[in-house]
């Protein structure tokens, strides 16, 4: 599936959620469930500096896609980091580099990419499409 | 307090009619009704202070100190009210110790810096506290470093109390300033600063006290305390934002040289020699935050006409009654449990991170704050990555709390 055929599929999962209640259980749930990173990348070097929520990130390049893997230490970012991940990763550089996303604003979670929210998303969602350029430039 | 007292004191005060006087409760957020207890961050404003702003713009807006025409007249006549209100409302000796800043965290900076200057060389000693906020740790490390001094940070205990034996071992000749945190921003601690100040005093030096979150919470004292210098903000105690003030000792003002150049702080320039301005205006260059300035008189009205007592009693009940409440929730820790308490309920859900509990609090309507609250080090001492902080004003109430108690339950159970 492409970039956006994931974000339109999840906009609709996303449409069967009747309040704020259910969608922040699915983003725990997501959260609790996803086992992101292995422990040898939760260091410092891969640590995206949020003000409040921790998030840990790391790249991996095989056959052509980019594979995240990523962390945080609070829950809620853990699933809209899970959220980002089905979304970027395993996709070429070039994809992620030029993808937009639009699905966190359709599903009603625009709040949380907002710079003030401090939840580390933002330089997350930035140093994804960051890497996926250098990884565009190098091979072009 | 037990809990008929409690009670009483949550009855006798009209918080009803409080609220009145306070537009922006009556909205709502995420479609519940708001319930702001991010007081510690900045308070909201009544009606009165609010009117005032617009009859600045309306009525009054001119420069001060300048012009011989009306309207200035009127503005600087007004401008200095507020310096004639804070005297009585610190009991300050003098109107002129009253010198208007941007807020605490300039305050204690124009003290760092001037007072540095003045009195601080290599090998002087500054004493803070590990429980205070980053604007009171900073400015003095900096000092340190430009003067080759030495910072010393007295410790606390788990409850968040100074550890008064080791200040008392740390005071010594080579003290040159005190500076401590009359109300802590993050636990709550109301720090013994009487005894802070006579220890201080006993080997000549100088304290200076953060009361960004002491002035709105309860009377002070200036003379009383005999405190040398005191900071704090306009927007955390009602009033607008961009204003604050430092009160210091004659002597010390006189004492220290001017903090920034320009219009207002001079007597006469002449490119050979420029000879400054007599206190206050010594260390009030450039055009003030005049329509702040001015409102903030409304806003130290309101908290006289309130009664800092009555209002210290009416927030101590809220606290109690608060902090008995979320006890009762399975796997709730406050963090600072100091025996004298202001105002602020740090706490923390045992697997929940503060971020996530915000963020659930701030869906049903809640304000509260999440994080370190700007005292990194203080985290660093409890080992925990922040918390979440609830901080109460005047116009919070009982019901208030019980809804806060709730939606913490309805985090606990969907994040643990």
């Amino acid at each position: 599936m492409t970039i956006n055929e994931i974000q339109d599929e999840l906009i609709d999962d996303f449409a069967f959620f009747e309040d704020w209640m259910a969608k922040y259980e699915y983003l725990i749930q997501l959260g609790k469930e996803l086992p992101l990173i292995d422990d040898r990348y939760k260091k410092d070097e891969y640590l995206i500096k949020g003000c409040q929520s921790k998030v840990w990130l790391h790249a991996d390049y095989q056959n052509g896609r980019v594979i995240f893997t990523a962390d945080s230490d609070a829950i809620i970012t853990k699933g809209l980091v899970g959220l980002m991940i089905k979304v970027l990763s395993n996709h070429t550089p070039a994809e992620i580099a030029t993808s937009e996303l639009y699905f966190i604003d359709q599903i009603g979670l625009k709040e949380h990419l907002s710079p003030t929210r401090a939840n580390g998303l933002v330089s997350m969602v930035k140093q994804m499409k960051l890497y996926a350029a250098a990884l565009n430039a190098t091979r072009n | 307090m037990c809990t008929m007292e409690r009670t009483a004191i949550l009855e006798w005060f009209d918080v009803s009619s409080v609220r009145e006087d306070f537009p922006i409760l009556t909205r709502t957020v995420n479609g519940k009704p708001l319930v702001y207890l991010d007081n510690g961050a900045t308070t909201q404003k009544p009606r009165q202070v609010i009117d005032a702003i617009v009859n600045y713009y309306t009525q009054l807006n001119s420069n001060v100190h300048r012009g011989v025409h009306h309207l200035s007249q009127l503005a600087t006549d007004a401008f200095e009210v507020t310096r004639r209100k804070l005297q009585p409302f610190l009991n300050a000796a003098h109107e002129h110790e009253l010198i208007f800043t941007r807020g605490t965290t300039e305050s204690i900076n124009l003290v760092a810096s001037c007072y540095g200057k003045a009195f601080v060389n290599t090998g002087d000693e500054l004493i803070i506290s590990a429980m205070e906020h980053h604007s009171n740790i900073v400015p003095w490390q900096i000092l340190c470093e430009e003067r080759g001094a030495i910072l010393h940070v007295v410790p606390i205990n788990d409850a968040g109390e100074l550890d008064m034996d080791a200040y008392r071992s740390l005071l010594n000749e080579r003290t040159k300033m005190v500076a401590i945190t009359y109300v802590s921003n993050a636990l709550g601690t109301v720090n013994p600063v009487k005894e802070i100040i006579a220890l201080a005093h006993a080997v000549g030096a100088p304290v200076l006290l953060d009361a960004a979150q002491a002035v709105q919470h309860l009377p002070i004292d200036v003379q009383a305390l005999d405190v040398d210098f005191l900071a704090f903000s306009g927007h955390k105690m009602y009033g607008p934002t961009g204003i604050g003030v430092l009160y210091g000792k004659e002597k010390w003002l006189n004492a220290i040289p001017p903090y920034q150049s320009g219009g207002e702080m001079i007597k006469e320039v002449t490119f050979a020699k420029t000879t400054y301005n007599e206190l206050p205006f010594k260390f009030e260059a450039g055009t003030p935050n005049i329509e702040a300035g001015i409102c903030l008189a409304h806003a130290i009205d309101y908290l006289t006409e309130l009664g800092l007592d009555n209002i210290a009693s009416y927030e101590h009940g809220l606290l109690e009654y608060a902090t008995h409440e979320l006890l009762e929730i399975p796997g709730l820790r406050i963090v600072g449990t100091a025996k004298e308490k202001s105002s602020v309920i740090s706490f923390l859900l045992d697997g929940a991170h503060p971020y996530d509990v915000g963020v659930i609090l701030d869906k049903l309507g809640i304000a509260v704050r999440t994080g370190h609250h700007c005292t990194q080090p203080l985290m660093d001492r409890f080992n925990i990555p922040g918390t979440v902080r609830a901080s109460i004003a005047l116009y919070n109430t009982r019901e208030e709390m019980d809804t806060l108690v709730a939606a913490v339950r309805r985090a606990a159970s969907m994040l643990v």
